[in-house]
């Protein structure tokens, strides 16, 4: 049994949610250069500058990389080995977050009922998943998620006649319906399979999964390039002003499924796709 | 090139506007997302004072991120415009000559910009550190509860946006678009 100190896990969430907010990972810059280069609209050249600029700035560390630092979404692997000591997870959890948004100067924009809507003033609660692996560590994510792109995200119960068509279509509809409000170029997450709620958390999950690394499964990969070719066809473009780069990437991940369902979550990021991780 | 268009807006200034046309505005405009719009529009259905002069008036759709010291402004880009669409119409009708924000708008609010020869322009959705920069001065003027959703008067100096909907019809999302996809052909 190894002791974690929820206390550390406190301090990295706060960090975190500080350094996700100003810096991105290079697997995205890499992946909006390689876009620019290929970008054949004036306009959505002049757009993807602009964004590669604003990430200089951000990188600064005075101004964050949105204004919609987003609600945070942490996701916790524990290890079955470990045992968290000296208080509460979740409450460790949430301190973290508020620390985070405290200290950074982050804009605070959870409310703490979906229909009286009063600002909670600190960003908390935050989205929490669980998941009890094997080892003794404990794997921590924050991905804070604005909400322009993610109102824009999707679910669909599809009867299984529908297929590897059906599904595709369902992705690019869901892109094409987006179009200027969640940001383009975007980035989209994908979970096929399981049930309604596990596919739309593995489509947020595919969100986090590296930009350069190839599925792995070939179906899946050469299924994730084509939804790409697919979606920046559309015409959309950065900023939804016309022009190749809709997309940046389609992640997808799948589960086994029920004889009867077929379920596709599509869950659109902005750009401005972030996260950190760190292990203890 | 970018058009430069300074303070007062009055709405002969932006009447030769083209969706597509870049344009950096100088000079004040007032934030306001759904909450604010909400609380101003209220107010002027029960015949009470706006917190601004909505004549001539440019609406930032934005919730800045809080300052750092000595910093009049945070992060500060576009939210997602629909959801002014239902407040919208009536600002317009009063005379405001300029929403800032980004994303597609209702069919009222097309019309609405068309009936008022007013424009909706897009700032750069998620480049909100970039567009810091241009914001000299930030006052909360209205709302204060709201946090980052009070309606702020800021001092821009050359904010970057682009026309989406012109005086006259025209709207960036869609002939952009097709421009785009005939380019391609
Ligand atoms: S969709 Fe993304 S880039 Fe756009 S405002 Fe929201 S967080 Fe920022």
């Amino acid at each position: 049994m190894r002791e974690i100190s929820v206390k550390a896990i406190e301090d990295s969430i706060a960090k975190m949610c500080i350094d996700a907010n100003h810096y991105l990972d290079e697997d995205l810059k890499n992946c909006m250069a390689q876009h620019l280069a290929e970008e054949p609209s004036l306009v959505g050249r002049q757009m993807l500058e602009s964004i590669q600029e604003n990430i200089a700035i951000a990188e600064e560390g005075i101004f964050p990389l949105c204004q919609d630092t987003g609600m945070a979404c942490v996701f916790l692997e524990i290890g079955q080995d470990v045992h968290l000591i000296d208080g509460n997870l979740e409450d460790a959890i949430n301190e973290g977050v508020r620390r985070g948004y405290g200290d950074g100067y982050l804009r605070k924009s959870i409310v703490r009922d979906p229909l009286d809507r009063v600002n909670t003033g600190d960003n908390t609660p935050a989205y929490i998943h669980y998941e009890i692996v094997p080892g003794d560590k404990v794997t921590i994510t924050v991905a804070p998620k604005g909400f322009g792109s993610e109102n824009m995200s999707k679910i669909k119960m599809l009867p299984p006649a529908a297929g590897e068509n059906g599904v595709k279509d369902f992705v690019v509809e869901v892109a094409e319906m987006a179009g200027a409000n969640p940001c383009p170029p975007i980035v989209v997450g994908v979970g096929i399979g399981g049930t309604f709620d596990k596919a739309a958390l593995m489509a947020k999950k595919a969100l986090l999964k590296p930009l350069d690394k190839p599925n792995e499964s070939p179906y899946y990969d050469a299924m994730e390039k084509e939804l790409l070719d697919r979606i920046n066809a559309l015409g959309i473009g950065p900023q939804g002003f016309g022009g190749k780069t809709t997309a940046l990437a389609v992640n997808i991940i799948t589960a086994p499924t029920h004889i009867a369902g077929l379920p596709v979550a599509v869950n659109v990021n902005c750009h401005v796709s972030r996260h950190k991780t760190v292990v203890l | 090139m970018a058009i430069r268009i300074s303070e007062p807006f009055t709405k002969d200034k932006f009447a030769d506007l083209k969706a597509g046309d870049s344009v950096l505005i100088t000079g004040t405009v007032y934030t306001a997302r759904d909450a604010a719009h909400k609380r101003i529009t209220e107010a002027i259905a029960r015949g009470e004072e706006p917190p601004f002069p909505i004549q001539d008036s440019i609406i930032y759709y934005v919730g800045p991120t809080p300052p750092k010291p000595g910093r009049p402004i945070g992060s500060a880009g576009p939210t997602t415009s629909y959801r002014m669409d239902a407040y919208a119409p009536t600002l317009l009708d009063l005379g405001e000559v300029a929403m800032i924000g980004k994303g597609q708008r209702s069919e009222e609010v097309m019309q609405a910009v068309t009936r008022n020869g007013a424009v909706y322009l897009a700032a750069i959705g998620g480049a909100a550190a970039l567009m810091a920069r241009c914001v000299k001065s930030a006052e909360v003027i209205a709302y204060d509860d709201l946090g980052a959703e009070a309606v702020r008067k800021l001092y821009v100096e050359d904010l970057p946006v682009v026309v989406v909907l012109d005086p006259v019809g025209g709207n960036l999302y869609v002939e952009g678009r097709e421009e785009y996809l005939n380019s391609i052909k």
